[in-house]
């Protein structure tokens, strides 16, 4: 049951984009259309189940002192990992986030949970805690990603809904980003308070 | 008598105005450009007027009543004027779906997000406006050209946006004289462009109402206008091959009804005489800035917007002193 919690609460109650607003350089940056979305947020997720395993193991090791720095070198292990697979095997979806993707390093939703979570918890529970956290960075960044595409350019991944002539340029660029975001917040506050 | 011994807290003497009249005065101050953009662009501009005004107004009824749930705040004739200065904002030949969009962004993005009249730190128009022209950047720069000659649907380019191709491109001033319309066309609205942004003459004699009425007072406009003449006038005196004489400044775009009506809007604009002054000196200088250095051949909506968020740290910094209290 309560592993179950962990899992869930990173999707809306403590959803870290809509909630915690953690996290919001990329949230804001890539979220140009949904697939874009998707990509950032199943590394971000890949890096944040691994870190969290990690830090999690290590956590007796490391002295309190340096604890931010051993985190960093922690989590930027996996990113340059996630970084040389994606360029290698999706280099169109690597182009599109380009700096992004090293920048996950010093995402605050990763280091957050580690500080947060992992440092405190067991293995299982840190797994589990960073898997329910990066899924929900993930939905939260392809919803908005959606939105903005779907508004911007007339298609869901790259699907066309309606002519592109109608679609409001404003979405793709960077401040559709801050208005959707702040739109999408005051909903889902709406429904966490009814 | 009980009525004479009731204490309460001040204020004990209210004025005759409301923000119903206010309002009022400011749409009258509107009408002769209102009535030269439809000498001038014909049905369109009756459309596009009455298009605007509807829809605000309508997105003001319909979000307040059925979103917010709070009271109906129509009557107050903000939405009104709201879509009045929309329309004005916008060339006469954008499609309706469009203004429709500009109207919900203005009303429902600009104003009621923040909490309706009086809470909005940006001012609702040029929400409206600045979200159209960054989303439907074709559309918002295809001027109808004056109609004087009977031919419908024929568009050309606004002064500033035929200077700015031309500067961009290399060509001196000089050879331009023949394209830029002279100082008396631009001075009575006869060009191209935006509805409300075409005479500046219809514009000031809606100002001079107003400036009558104390509904504005001469800081922000004088402060805006200044800046801009003596800026312009600045970069003009070293180089006159590269940029244009101010007065061409003043008169082409939306100089004049940026700083006559849209800059002077009371919720978005500092409270104080000295905080007006900083805060039109800013719109003069963002503005010649964007005309001469930047990307858009217009850029009064964007001055106005980013001096709009410095405003309450002017009226924060102009903070008058407490009567009494010496300056140490």
């Amino acid at each position: 049951m309560n592993q179950m919690n962990n899992f869930t609460k990173g999707f809306i109650k403590e959803n870290p984009v809509f909630v915690l607003l953690l996290g919001m350089c990329p949230t804001l940056g890539v979220t140009s259309s949904a697939i874009n979305g998707l990509g950032m947020g199943l590394a971000t997720t890949f890096v944040l189940v691994m870190a969290n395993i990690v830090v999690s193991m290590v956590k007796n090791f490391i002295p309190d002192k340096v604890r931010i720095p051993s985190f960093i070198v922690i989590i930027a292990t996996f990113v340059t990992i996630v970084e040389l697979v994606m360029k290698g095997y999706l280099p169109a979806l690597f182009d599109s986030l380009g700096l992004f993707i090293p920048l996950i390093v010093v995402n605050c939703v990763v280091l957050g949970r580690a500080e947060a979570f992992a440092s405190k918890n067991n293995l299982l529970s840190s797994l589990i805690d960073g898997l329910g956290m990066g899924l929900g960075f993930a939905f939260a960044l392809t919803l908005l990603g959606g939105v903005r595409e779907f508004l911007g350019a007339g298609t869901i991944f790259n699907m066309t809904v309606y002519p592109e002539k109608y679609g409001m340029l404003l979405f793709i660029l960077a401040p559709g980003a801050f208005i959707a975001l702040g739109y999408l917040i005051a909903i889902i506050n709406h429904f966490r308070k009814a | 008598m009980s009525k004479f011994l009731t204490i309460s807290p001040s204020p004990h003497v209210k004025g005759e105005e409301s923000v119903q009249k206010i309002m009022l005065w400011v749409i009258l101050a509107m009408v002769p450009a209102m009535v030269w953009s439809f000498v001038v662009f014909g049905m369109g501009a009756i459309i596009t007027t009455s298009v605007a005004i509807l829809s605000c107004v309508f997105f003001e009824y319909a979000i307040s009543r059925f979103i917010l749930k709070t009271e109906n705040s129509v009557g107050d004739l903000s939405a009104f004027l709201t879509g009045m200065l929309l329309a004005f904002n916008v060339p006469s030949s954008l499609p309706i779906w469009m203004i429709i969009i500009g109207a919900l962004v203005a009303i429902g993005i600009g104003k009621l997000s923040f909490g309706g009249l009086g809470n909005n730190p940006f001012n609702p128009a040029l929400v409206g406006r600045v979200f159209l022209l960054i989303s439907f950047p074709v559309d918002m720069t295809s001027w109808p050209v004056n109609n004087n000659s009977g031919v419908d649907g024929v568009t050309g380019a606004t002064p500033l946006g035929l200077v700015k191709e031309a500067i961009s491109s290399g060509t001196p001033i000089s050879q331009l004289t023949d394209q830029v319309p002279s100082n008396m066309d631009l001075f009575f609205g006869n060009i191209g462009g935006s509805l409300g942004e075409i005479s500046a003459i219809a514009l000031i004699l809606g100002a001079l109402f107003m400036l009558y009425k104390k509904v504005i007072t001469w800081h922000i406009p004088v402060s805006i206008l200044g800046t801009m003449f003596v800026f312009a006038g600045l970069l003009w005196t070293v180089d006159s091959e590269q940029f244009m004489n101010p007065m061409f400044h003043l008169l082409t775009g939306g100089a004049m009804l940026g700083a006559l009506y849209m800059a002077t809007d009371m919720v978005t604009s500092p409270m104080t005489p000295k905080g007006q002054l900083i805060y039109g000196i800013g719109i003069g200088i963002i503005t010649i800035s964007i005309r001469v250095f930047g990307a858009y051949p217009e850029g009064i909506s964007f001055a106005i917007l980013i001096m709009n968020a410095v405003t309450p740290l002017l009226n924060r910094y102009c903070k008058p002193k407490d009567f009494g209290r010496r300056a140490k």
